[in-house]
């Protein structure tokens, strides 16, 4: 990952309502040159729209939203000609061979000639289209329209690249082959991606942002993440003896979930080796004599607040 | 000019599917059809006239143009590319522009197949090819105000057959609406207005080859502020 210098993407209070639904509600961000941003978020988050608004498809109800110092409202031209667009679903003109979709897009960018010859030439090497270069795109499979689409997102060798759900639908082995492309795009490019699945944004991200209900509510980089482990712990317990033990282990109580003179359950965040507050959590609380019903990892903060979230909406992810 | 992108992109894709051959195919044969066949008309007047053939207009392209105009938005909105189409470097106006060129190329084509009925009668006696160009040329204007409406009610659906009904009715009404003028309990002033916008009225001169320029002004006005409307229903989608 280069190191992050210049904003590239920048929102400023952006609000979206779809009649009674209030799909962005305030959303503030700075992406920095070189960055691969991962939206995480249940459906519904406001991930999409957030993207369709940067792309310029969508016009915001108020705020703002600017690429490279372009603004996507007033200066829509410039802001496409320096984007690359993964839309959802990736629609695709289904009558069209590969070779015409992607002269097509390359003409709209003004490519032509030796330029848009040579532009081809390197998307169809970076997306591996060889193979269907010829082909109808309503005959070639899944994979192949997905890394279609993605050719001609990168056809103008866009600096900032909008993938919404890149992923979506592909089978494992397409899924690899397509986290691998990104992550490689990254290196030179800035890249947002959108995406309800909490490992896909893990496997290329470098920093995550996590939306709900329009709003944003966690922004945090990928790397900080391994050194925040989160362990559950239950003991038997007063409230007291509870924060004793805790006191003993230094261990930093994150979430109480159950607190009463005979059960303890929480959450405790561990800023380092997980595994050895975990050791030390059971040395202080058998020094107590209590008796420890549950003392297990929990993965990263991240994880946990995600699947807060997702519990609390009905636990689509 | 950044429009002929997407123009050459419609034109294209009608010919990709057998609906672009079959409508072309379609309008031929009817205009043929009609000028030949119904009523005895060409062989009773016993002249090298193609008047007849082009007072049909009126009535053919109010039934191929919104054949035509009706997958331009609606198949894009209905297959999701209309957000590929409108997040590529093009202002909203030069998308709508150039899927209009596209339709009226392909209504030029179906045109250009109809030479066959001219070229026939010029066969079989003394045809004045100037009127027959004049007349060509009016059909042209004819159909662009047709195809600019329909492209306009295209894009309020995503839903090409009910884009095609809308465009014939609304093409049906704007063909007929001068028949008002001949109600009793119509005010002058309202059946002055039903000839004004009556496309059908504002053919009669060009049918016979006369370039009349405020009918070719009346289309063309048409055309100009289908396609505002139609550029101004793309922005309010963006707002939506």
């Amino acid at each position: 990952m280069s190191v992050p210098s210049k904003v590239v993407v920048q929102v400023k209070d952006l609000h979206k309502r779809y009649g009674d639904v209030h799909a962005l509600r305030g959303l503030n961000l700075d992406v920095y040159a070189g960055e691969i941003v991962g939206f995480l978020g249940p459906n519904g988050a406001g991930k999409t729209t957030a993207i369709k608004i940067l792309s310029g498809f969508l016009a915001a109800d108020s705020g703002s939203a600017s690429i490279c110092g372009f603004d996507s409202e007033t200066q829509g031209l410039e802001v496409k000609q320096v984007l690359g667009y993964l839309p959802e679903n990736n629609p695709l003109y289904s009558d069209m061979r590969v070779v015409d979709a992607l002269n097509f897009i390359g003409a709209a960018h003004k490519l032509s000639g030796a330029k848009l010859k040579d532009a081809i030439e390197r998307v169809v090497e970076q997306t591996q289209l060889h193979q269907v270069y010829w082909r109808p795109l309503g005959h070639c499979s899944k994979g192949f329209r997905q890394r279609v689409g993605l050719a001609q997102a990168l056809l103008n060798d866009p600096q900032v690249l909008l993938l919404d759900e890149p992923t979506n639908g592909l089978d494992p082995l397409q899924v690899v082959e397509m986290r691998k492309l990104i992550t490689s795009l990254g290196a030179e490019k800035t890249v947002i991606i959108t995406s309800h699945v909490l490992p896909e944004i893990e496997a290329v991200a470098d920093r995550v942002v996590v939306m709900n209900h329009g709003s944003k509510v966690m922004d945090t980089d990928i790397a900080s993440l391994a050194s925040e482990q989160l362990i559950a712990v239950e003991l038997h317990c007063s409230v007291d003896a509870f924060k004793a033990i805790c006191s003993q282990a230094e261990a930093h109580i994150e979430e109480m979930i159950v607190a009463n003179d005979s059960n303890c359950q929480a959450m405790i965040k561990a800023n380092g080796n997980a595994s050895e507050l975990v050791s030390r959590l059971a040395e202080a609380a058998v020094a107590n004599k209590v008796q420890v019903a549950n003392l297990s990892p929990q993965g990263h903060s991240l994880e946990h607040e995600f699947r807060k979230i997702c519990q609390n909406d009905g636990g689509q992810a | 000019m950044r429009s002929l992108v997407i123009a050459r992109r419609e034109f294209f894709a009608y010919f990709e599917s057998p609906i672009g051959y079959v409508v072309v195919a379609l309008f031929s044969a009817l205009a043929a059809a009609l000028f030949f066949l119904v009523g005895d008309v060409f062989f009773s007047y016993n002249q090298a006239s193609m008047r007849h053939f082009f007072s049909n207009m009126p009535m053919l392209v109010a039934m191929i143009a919104p054949a035509i105009a009706m997958r331009s938005w609606a198949e894009e909105i209905r297959s999701g590319t209309v957000e590929r189409l409108m997040t590529l470097p093009f202002s909203l106006g030069q998308l709508v522009v150039g899927k209009f060129l596209g339709v009226w190329a392909v209504f030029a084509v179906a045109l250009l197949c109809t030479l066959l009925a001219p070229i026939s009668v010029a066969m079989l006696g003394d045809l004045d090819w100037g009127p027959v160009v004049a007349a060509y040329v009016g059909t042209l204007f004819l159909a662009g105000a047709g195809l600019a409406i329909c492209c306009f009610l295209s894009a309020l659906t995503s839903n090409q057959i009910v884009a095609w009904m809308v465009g014939a009715c609304t093409l049906l009404v704007f063909n007929l609406v001068h028949l008002l003028a001949s109600a009793v309990f119509i005010p002058r002033w309202l059946a002055e207005i039903s000839l004004n916008i009556d496309m059908s009225q504002h053919f009669h001169a060009l049918a016979r080859g006369v370039i009349d320029v405020p009918s070719l002004g009346f289309y063309v006005a048409v055309m100009i502020i289908s396609l505002v409307a139609n550029t101004l229903i793309l922005s309010l989608r963006r707002h939506s």
